[in-house]
């Protein structure tokens, strides 16, 4: 691709701040060109990235494959979980260091078709296993707003990158609330699809009755595009839906007069902080005065929910990772001296500890004499979760609470004691159990560290999800605060 | 329900894991920890409720038993880490 001149009108702040329409009728109008937007996005990954360590690998922005798909031009980062043939695909572990993706994942394919140009790789928990993104190979990720927290995980380098403004949108995946909890942390917005929405197919498993690729962008109306291009039937997942995918930009604008909002009185309680609380609570008056109504509704039994969920993923990700054996796929211990020890020290070499713990409770909660008590267990603990949503979606038609019970806490809190960090994800993965969509939105900030409003809906009811957070965006402006170290930089970067 | 070293040698050999002695005391108590949390699942209520494996409750699909992809054995074998003539390397099995 070749670069023309630095685009001259408000520099590179006003670009990096612009939406994603902002920056196609930029592109449409002749202000600056695709190779102009990339330079500018490639530029501030140069300067900044070195101090956040959001990307694990850059990508050379080629011309996109269409001019004028909703996307054309529009610069991205893939969470490093999406296989993009010919890229260096890690998953934040040892294990995939050096392997090179020989396929696109249909997510790839579908956004590089409708022209977004991929700039980098972003860093993760490994194998998305992590609510910290301190779990990396590749290291851990700062939080843009405070250098000193965690970004959250496991899309933490998704989520960095998007609050630092290295690029308009990024690509995430959500277990069992990593796109949420880091987009939470980070103060952009993420939204995980309902089950099945958008094809799993080259994103590398962890659990497969959880995982689900979405995205992560400054506001919900960025969301709605992006997920607009990238969701709908893949015959290449077998779990993939095959409905229809509405038009997400078209709904943003509907009125939420009349909105039944659901809110859970249990997730009010002492396990959450209360000045997210505060946070969240004036965020819900926010939506009251848009016209929604509230009441008051019933979720309880998140602690069985995250039993069940931290079971049930290790078990599945026993049963995934068992792929990576050294004979494969990437990495291999030194000097076998036979087979059995060829697959053991590849595997305690090539993973990391929280990956290793894992495998070792999904081993143990399969193995014969405990599937009963552990594993069935679990599942009949995942239909109590999903039975008590449809219960609340019978009186509401959106739910909205905290993504998380604090804001980001301080790098290496919780590494002493991994139960613990468990419990950062009690709000989030109720919704991962039911298969539900949910969405994080900036709602403020807490000593300087942002706070997150959690939306979630019915099964493929995205588009109100989407809707009710762009009505939100539309009073208030935590989505356009931008992390003081960012901005000094686009000052520092301006050109023309 | 706690998890005794012994076991833990067991599950680590099932997953293929070397655990290193230095870790395992520190392993146990950590997997010891997570179990701990599963003693919530003991609740009377779960009893007679159906397992659930996937959220939406799908049946799994069925395609044609045609051929959708071509041989690329080539580009999908580049990524292990030693092959030669088509067949992946591994150390002598048999003697």
């Amino acid at each position: 691709m070749s670069t023309s001149d630095t685009p001259q009108r408000g520099g590179d702040a006003a670009l990096i701040n612009a939406s994603i329409a902002q920056l196609r009728n930029g592109l449409s109008a002749g202000e600056y060109t695709v190779a102009d937007l990339a330079a500018v996005f490639a530029r501030r990954i140069e300067t900044i990235d070195p101090s956040l360590n959001s990307l694990v690998s850059r990508v050379e922005p080629v011309e996109p494959a269409s001019s004028t798909g909703r996307l054309a031009g529009i610069p991205f980062v893939h969470k490093d979980i999406f296989c993009a043939k010919g890229t260096r695909t890690t998953c934040g572990s040892r294990m995939l260091a050096d392997w090179v993706a020989p396929y696109d994942a249909t997510v790839h394919e579908r956004l590089t078709q409708s022209g977004a140009v991929l700039l980098g790789k972003t860093n993760m928990d490994e194998f998305a296993m992590g609510s910290s993104n301190e779990n990396s190979h590749f290291g851990a990720v700062a939080n843009p707003w405070d250098t000193n927290a965690v970004p959250g995980g496991s899309s933490g380098g998704s989520a960095a990158a998007v609050a630092a403004r290295l690029v308009p949108f990024a690509t995430g995946t959500d277990t069992g609330g990593s796109i949420r909890q880091p987009a939470a942390f980070c103060g952009v917005t993420g939204i995980k699809p309902t089950y099945g929405r958008v094809s799993r197919y080259g994103m590398i498993a962890y659990a497969s009755s959880f995982d689900q690729g979405g995205v992560i962008a400054k506001s919900a109306a960025d969301c709605a595009l992006v997920l607009g291009e990238m969701a709908g039937f893949d015959e290449r997942d077998s779990t993939s839906a095959d409905r229809p995918v509405p038009d997400y930009v078209a709904g943003l604008d509907e009125s939420i007069r009349g909105l039944r909002v659901g809110i859970p009185k249990q997730w009010f309680s002492d396990a959450l902080d209360p000045a997210v609380g505060d946070a969240v609570t004036v965020a819900i008056d926010e939506l009251r005065a848009a016209g929604a109504e509230t009441v008051e509704i019933d979720l309880p039994d998140a602690d069985i929910a995250l039993a069940a969920y931290y079971l049930l993923a290790p078990a599945e990700a026993s049963s995934n990772l068992s792929r990576f054996d050294g004979v494969r796929f990437g990495y291999r211990c030194e000097d076998p001296k036979d087979l059995q020890d060829l697959y053991e020290r590849t595997r305690s070499e090539g993973f990391g500890s929280e990956v290793k713990r894992r495998i070792l409770v999904g081993t143990y909660a399969l193995s014969a004499g405990y599937y009963d008590a552990f594993y069935r267990r679990a599942q009949k603990a995942r239909r109590l979760i999903t039975d008590h949503f449809q219960r609340a979606f019978e009186q509401c038609d959106v739910i909205a609470g905290p993504v998380t019970p604090t804001p980001a806490f301080d790098r290496g809190a919780h590494s002493a004691d991994p139960a613990k960090m468990y419990l950062e994800d009690i709000f989030t993965i109720p919704v991962n159990l039911a298969g539900l969509p949910g969405m994080s939105v900036p709602a403020g900030f807490v000593e300087g560290r942002p706070v997150g409003l959690q939306l979630i809906g019915r099964h493929f009811d995205e588009a109100r999800l989407l809707n009710v957070a762009h009505q939100y965006q539309q009073r208030v402006d935590w989505h356009e605060r931008m992390p003081s170290f960012a901005a000094d930089s686009a000052n520092d970067n301006r050109e023309g | 329900m706690s998890l005794t070293n012994d076991q833990l040698q067991t599950v680590a050999h099932l997953a293929r894991i070397a655990v290193e002695p230095e870790w395992t005391e520190a392993l146990r108590s950590d997997l010891n920890g997570i179990l701990e949390q599963a003693g919530r699942l003991d609740d009377p209520r779960l009893n007679d409720l159906e397992p659930m494996a996937h959220p939406l409750d799908q049946v799994q699909r069925l395609r044609p038993d045609t051929v959708t992809e071509t041989d690329k054995r080539e580009t999908l074998m580049a990524g292990a880490p030693a092959q030669e003539q088509g067949l992946f390397l591994v150390p002598k099995v048999i003697e």
